[in-house]
């Protein structure tokens, strides 16, 4: 099996925004969320896959609707998005699994390596890229409102509504990983590299990078190590991030 | 001197339980209120209320296009954050589209030096990092300083510098501060009028005229020790 190249670039650009988007979910305290966020689109892909349409629209229109209620719950009640999350995410996971076809459900949550055709390769870049320019567009209204709300108040951000933004990208990244890692392995891509970072960098700056550079660099050679040895990319990749993170933990100098 | 701020009739309630009720006091441009209370009697909740941070009734009327600095009592901040005071104060600029001069002169003016805004937030020490904040709040060169207990968290020595830096900055940028304290020797030193609170107004007036031992003793509820310094009797 080789590896498009079109593909493999568009690998580079979701890897990028996953690293990038799994920094602030990491810091807004939303790690275990951000996994188990990936599994709302479950039901989804199931209903698709019974109405016999693409699994991914099912699966983004999955996750926009949980995006909207844990917004709006977060909003109205004042609980946690964590606790919002747990909850709509174990309930998406038993309607998911009740209702996908037994063998499909296993491609669903680890995904595989398809072909892409160029309306796929042009819509999924742009959608990559889009994340990528929101999240270094606003990371300055993220850090401040994710420091305090009230001093994001104080310099002119609605936090309510940059959450909604942010929501709503995150949940553009996981359709896209959704494409070539599955649900259960695109949550690990947006936490492993950013808690690799957050351990590594004693700056903002330097967590987005190196988040960034680790996403790129496990996805790019757990694609090519998937390919020479006929595996799946998904685990591979997640494990290669994975590795990265407990060579920092050995390897980072004390202060 | 006019009014910069004037409060109706405010009003913030958690369903059924109203924690600040029918509130109504003003405050003139350029002076110093201190609002002071025991734990619980809303005093944060009040501020969270002018920043318009909390929905409440009555009206909060701030003078036409004031900016106001907010300064937080504490931040429940993980320790690790990976954001040094230097990044935290660029994004403010970046956010109020100034440049990187304003950071410079905001850390001069609290004097915070540039090699301790470098470290990660989690590493500064408490008045490092009220130093910190009361830069981030001067960047965008605010007309109002909101100030939750400059001292918690900081040391007796450390206190008074806040307090010293605090009026400093009052008279050199003719900003109006409203600060909460519990230290009432220090309200006797530096404000020009004091809000008693306790859910609703206790007493309001210069500190003077107000801090009667009576009226500390409804608002706190039990006889309250304080030290006046003969100089602020007069």
């Amino acid at each position: 099996m080789t590896i498009e190249t079109s593909y493999l670039l568009l690998s580079v650009f979701i890897a990028a925004a996953a690293g990038l988007v799994g920094c602030f979910a990491l810091m807004k305290k939303m790690t275990l969320a951000s996994d188990a966020f990936s599994h709302i689109a479950l039901p989804g892909l199931g209903i698709a896959i019974l109405l016999k349409i693409n699994p991914l629209i099912g699966g983004a229109a999955a996750l926009m609707i949980g995006g909207l209620l844990v917004w709006l719950i977060e909003n109205r009640t004042r609980i946690s998005s964590e606790a919002v999350i747990g909850v709509i995410f174990s309930a998406s996971l038993a309607v998911g699994s009740l209702i996908t076809p037994r063998e499909d459900l296993i491609e669903a949550l680890f995904g595989g390596l398809q072909a892409i055709n160029p309306l796929e390769f042009v819509i999924a870049a742009l959608i990559s890229l889009a994340i990528i320019a929101f999240i270094l567009k606003n990371k300055e209204r993220l850090v401040v409102s994710l420091i305090s709300r009230d001093l994001a108040a104080t310099s002119g951000i609605s936090t309510e509504r940059l959450n909604f933004y942010f929501l709503l990208f995150f949940s553009l990244t996981i359709i896209l990983g959704l494409r070539y890692s599955g649900v259960l392995l695109m949550g690990s891509l947006i936490i492993v590299p950013a808690a690799a970072a957050k351990y590594l960098s004693r700056s903002l700056k330097g967590m987005l990078a190196t988040s960034t550079v680790i996403s790129v660099v496990s996805t790019i050679s757990g694609l090519l190590l998937a390919s020479k040895f006929n595996l799946t990319a998904g685990p591979i990749i997640v494990i290669i991030a994975a590795a990265a993170f407990f060579a920092g933990l050995v390897l980072k100098p004390k202060d | 001197m006019p009014d910069i701020l004037e409060v109706k009739n405010l009003s913030v309630a958690f369903g059924q339980i109203k924690i600040l009720s029918h509130l109504s006091f003003s405050v003139k441009e350029a002076s110093t209120l201190a609002v002071i209370g025991p734990n619980g009697a809303g005093k944060t909740l009040l501020f969270r209320a002018l920043i318009g941070a909390e929905r409440h009734s009555g009206e909060v009327v701030w003078k036409p296009g004031i900016k106001i600095g907010y300064i937080p009592q504490k931040l429940d901040l993980e320790r690790d954050l990976p954001v040094t005071a230097l990044e935290l104060l660029m994004a403010k600029a970046a956010i109020v589209k100034l440049g990187a001069k304003h950071v410079d002169e905001s850390l001069k003016l609290v004097d915070l030096p540039i090699k301790d805004a470098r470290q990660p937030i989690g590493n500064l020490s408490g008045g490092q990092f009220q130093r910190a904040l009361i830069a981030f709040a001067l960047i965008g060169e605010p007309e109002v300083l909101l100030f939750d207990e400059p001292t918690a968290g900081v040391d007796a020595p450390g206190q008074e510098k806040i307090y010293e830096l605090t009026n400093r900055l009052k008279k050199e940028k003719h900003l109006t501060v409203i600060i909460i304290s519990h230290d009432l020797s220090l309200v006797y030193e530096y404000a020009d009028e004091v809000l008693c609170l306790n859910r609703e107004k206790i007493c309001f007036g210069k500190p003077q005229e107000v801090l009667e031992p009576q009226a500390l003793e409804k608002l706190y509820g039990s006889p309250h020790k304080y030290y006046i310094h003969n100089d602020h009797r007069n």
